[in-house]
């Protein structure tokens, strides 16, 4: 007996109070606090601040515990959350170059000023999963030496001295916001970046990875990847200077690209960029080599690969977007669903009275 | 770490007066797809974003909401909006079609005629029309900029020579207003008619997207056709099982494990007047099939 | 969740919501609570503004509104709007002088792929009545008249041309006290 769907208010409540009770799991288990997070998967809070765009490791370090661990998921909350909160304006350019290093290392020369500083990394240690962590371990703190006085100038900023590497173009007036205005077509290097520091991390990792095996190859270079802490300065109108906000930790990579040149301008290499908040050097490498790979048209090169597609690029790299497009395919769709059905019975029923031997396409043609 | 106080109807103004901006542009050009500054939503995108901005936009105190997906008031996601305004906003809600004057709609026009104080919201996931055709929305803008249309005209017939039919049950391409060829949201076929001349302000909201259209009350809206294959809306051969209404909108849904199946309204607020009104079942009905004219 | 906040938000909705019921019914006019505001600024012109306008929208006014120097005060202490010194830069446009009303082509009109980058004019008049026009549009049922004064002899004219530039063109808002109609660029003129 057919009964009218009812009663959906209820099957939702009842559906949020067992996530609530999933998501707590086992009582005996002690509850996360939101300072584990913070401390012990502080890269995945550092990656929901980045996708998420907004610097807050305590809110994110709730939207993890709140998503039970899906990072798009955390990355969305925070999102939602993030706009609704008033916009007072834009902070001064960051200087990298006055960066408080945690790490620093560079590809491109064994040696350069201020050294190769290798910091917390995984690079170098043999991925054997770890059995000592499976109970509580006691580590030793690591050693420390009093920070010296070095000064880490970019290796770009190097190159660019000698006139090796393209200048940075300077700044010029605004720089675009996506999420105040529509993205349009062409975007500015502004808007395109932005747009890259947002996106999801594996999208842009594939992306970035089908270049190198030669979807729009542009011969990289990890000029520089550092990591550290930066001020951040707001300009305040009513006090007429730049406020101090505090420090925020990023990674940013400098890629070296291959030289353009043309009889009127000497051989230069050229530039890739990408930045990230926290520690996620593979989001900050990734997004450089699409960075370059999105110059292509703009140095003059031949475009035809997916890295290289602004409009594909773009339109496809935010997770929070996708996530929600590809998994609203769970909503009900039985009113179109109804429609395609009575189409093609119509279209079937037709076929069939015709007989078989004459595909309709054949006689129409 | 500070608790979160949101605004009337959730949108800070500032992002109220830019959508509200692009509403008036939006019914200024009927048909064109005005882009906006789409804000992420405590729902995800693809779920009704665009609707619940143009919604929280434009709604006020006074009104009275309805929310349907499917052409139900109690589908999940209908619920879930509802819930979301009569928090945020405190509006009264109603799953009466008349009674509501602002009706967001997912995949379905209401079988009930609108009339002038109503607005009309629907949910949209991709609103350009020649998307399937062309990808690049730099391309499509100037298509729509030089009313270059023959590229859906080229598909549809394309269709008609595979099928002897157009092969578009839903999200059917209509013209606004002889200017801009527009997508009606995923809704029927059946219900595109009821797009033409309607006595209430239609708006259309795309969030993921980040677009806004609009067709005014008394606007003729057509769907594209051919002469020799004029459009032909969607009819079934059978009744609803519940008020036996023959000129709705019907769901199949199926009865038990023989694949035996039944119709009824898609819309339940119109089968439950109906009823209200005294139209019943056809008692022990033969088993309908569901068909084009 | 504060008063003054939430009686900013009743008042936008209601300014806004007015207005959009007259562009979706061309020649219909809605009463607007007005906001107070500097003459020769009138109520409901006061009430439109602050709903629609922000640090985003770049306002152009008339030389009638720019004799009031208060206009711009209060316009920058209200809305944060930039105020432009040439009309085809404004998202609103303000005119006290109804018949001293620019050509519409030297506002924004907005680009063939992008029509609605283009300039709304807020026309103040004295009233709502004089010689009606007969329309025809998107909005109207069948054919609506519409009536102002005081308006240029030639307004009929610039409304077809402004037709002509469909979808390209500009939308007028009309203001007379406390009451609004509004014309968006969809109308058209019915020949008598």
């Amino acid at each position: 007996m057919y009964v009218a769907v009812k009663g959906g208010e209820r099957a939702i409540d009842n559906a949020h109070a067992l996530l609530a009770d999933k998501r707590r799991g086992d009582r005996n288990v002690p509850e996360l606090s939101l300072d584990q997070i913070d401390n012990q998967l502080a890269l995945g809070v550092d990656r929901v601040m980045c996708e998420g765009s907004l610097y807050d490791r305590e809110l994110a370090a709730l939207a993890i515990k709140q998503a039970r661990g899906d990072m798009i998921e955390a990355i969305f909350l925070l999102r939602a959350y993030r706009t609704t909160l008033p916009r007072f304006g834009a902070s001064e350019p960051i200087d990298t170059g006055a960066m408080d290093i945690r790490r620093r290392i560079s590809a491109t020369f064994k040696d350069l000023p201020g050294g190769q500083v290798l910091g917390p990394t995984f690079d170098y240690t043999h991925r054997l999963l770890d059995h000592t962590l499976t109970a509580d371990s006691d580590v030793a703190p690591a050693a420390t030496a009093p920070a010296d006085e070095a000064t880490f100038r970019s290796v770009a900023d190097l190159l660019a001295g000698s006139g090796l590497i393209e200048g940075e173009a300077e700044a010029t007036g605004d720089v675009g916001d996506l999420t105040r205005e529509p993205l349009s077509f062409p975007a500015g290097r502004d808007l395109r970046l932005q747009n890259l520091a947002r996106g999801d991390e594996g999208f842009l990792l594939a992306l970035a990875y089908s270049t190198q095996r030669g979807f729009g190859r542009n011969h990289p270079f990890a000029g520089e990847i550092r990591y550290g802490e930066v001020e951040i300065e707001f300009f305040a109108e009513d006090a007429g200077f730049a406020v101090p906000l505090g420090a925020i930790a990023i990674t940013e990579c400098q890629m070296v690209n291959q030289f353009t040149g043309s009889a009127t301008q000497a051989p230069r290499f050229t530039r890739g960029y990408g930045i990230s908040f926290g520690q996620s050097e593979r989001k900050s490498m990734a997004m450089a080599l699409v960075d370059r790979a999105l110059r292509a048209r703009e140095l003059g090169e031949e475009a035809g690969s997916p890295a290289q597609d602004e409009e594909f690029v773009l339109s496809h790299s935010d997770n929070v977007q996708a996530t929600g497009f590809v998994e609203h395919l769970k909503l009900p769709h039985y009113v179109d669903f109804q429609a395609e059905l009575g189409l093609l019975r119509k279209l079937q029923a037709e076929f069939f009275e015709r007989g078989t031997e004459i595909p309709m396409q054949d006689a129409a043609e | 770490m500070t608790a979160p106080v949101y605004n009337f109807a959730y949108l800070d103004e500032q992002t109220k007066r830019m959508i509200r901006r692009a509403i008036l542009k939006a019914i200024a050009i009927p048909g064109y797809q005005v882009p906006f500054a789409s804000r992420e939503m405590p729902m995800p995108y693809g779920w009704g974003t665009g609707g619940v901005q143009v919604t929280a936009a434009i709604l006020g105190p006074q009104d009275v909401l309805k929310v349907i997906d499917q052409g139900s008031d109690d589908t999940t996601n209908a619920v879930s909006i509802r819930k979301f305004f009569t928090r945020t906003a405190g509006v009264r809600t109603t799953t009466a079609t008349l009674e509501a004057t602002v009706i967001q709609t997912r995949h379905r026009v209401p079988e009930t005629a609108l009339n002038e104080n109503q607005v009309l919201v629907y949910q949209v996931p991709i609103p350009e029309p020649l998307r399937f055709l062309e990808p690049r929305e730099t391309e499509t803008r100037r298509m729509h900029a030089l009313s270059e249309y023959g590229l859906m005209h080229v598909k549809l017939y394309e269709d008609i020579a595979r099928h002897g039919h157009i092969a578009t049950a839903y999200a059917y391409p209509v013209q606004v207003d002889s200017r801009y060829v527009m997508d009606p949201s995923p809704i029927p076929k059946f219900d595109n008619p009821k797009l033409s001349n309607c006595a209430a302000l239609q708006l259309f909201g795309a969030g993921r997207e980040k677009r806004i259209y609009a067709i005014p009350p008394y606007t003729r809206v057509t769907s594209l056709d051919f002469d020799d294959h004029p459009f032909e809306p969607y009819r079934h051969d059978a009744s609803c099982e519940l008020c036996n209404a023959t000129e709705s909108y019907l769901d199949e849904v199926i009865t038990d494990d023989e694949g035996h199946r039944m119709f009824v309204c898609s819309d339940t607020d119109f089968c439950e007047q109906r009823r209200a009104a005294g139209h019943g079942p056809v008692a022990a009905r033969p088993q309908a099939e569901a068909a084009h004219d | 969740m504060n008063a003054p906040a939430y009686d900013m938000a009743f008042a936008s909705q209601a300014a806004f919501r007015a207005l959009m019921e007259c562009l979706s019914r061309p020649g219909e006019t809605r009463r607007l609570d007005g906001a107070g505001a500097p003459a020769p600024m009138a109520q409901a012109t006061a009430a439109l503004v602050r709903s629609l306008a922000d640090y985003e929208t770049p306002i152009w006014f008339d030389p009638a509104f720019a004799a009031a120097p208060a206009i711009a005060d209060w316009i920058r202490f209200h809305t944060g709007a930039p105020i432009v010194a040439t009309p085809d830069k404004a998202a609103f446009a303000l005119i006290a002088d109804a018949l001293a009303l620019p050509g519409f082509i030297q506002f924004a009109q907005g680009s063939e792929e992008y029509p609605d980058r283009s300039t709304t004019i807020i026309i103040q008049v004295e009233s709502f009545a004089g010689p009606a026009l007969t329309l025809q549009g998107p909005g109207i049922a069948t054919t609506c008249e519409f009536a102002a004064t005081p308006l240029p002899a030639d307004f009929a004219q610039r409304l077809r041309d402004n037709r002509e530039m469909y979808p390209r063109g500009v939308d007028l808002v009309f203001v007379a006290g406390d009451r609004i109609a509004a014309l968006p660029r969809s109308v058209r003129v019915v020949e008598n």
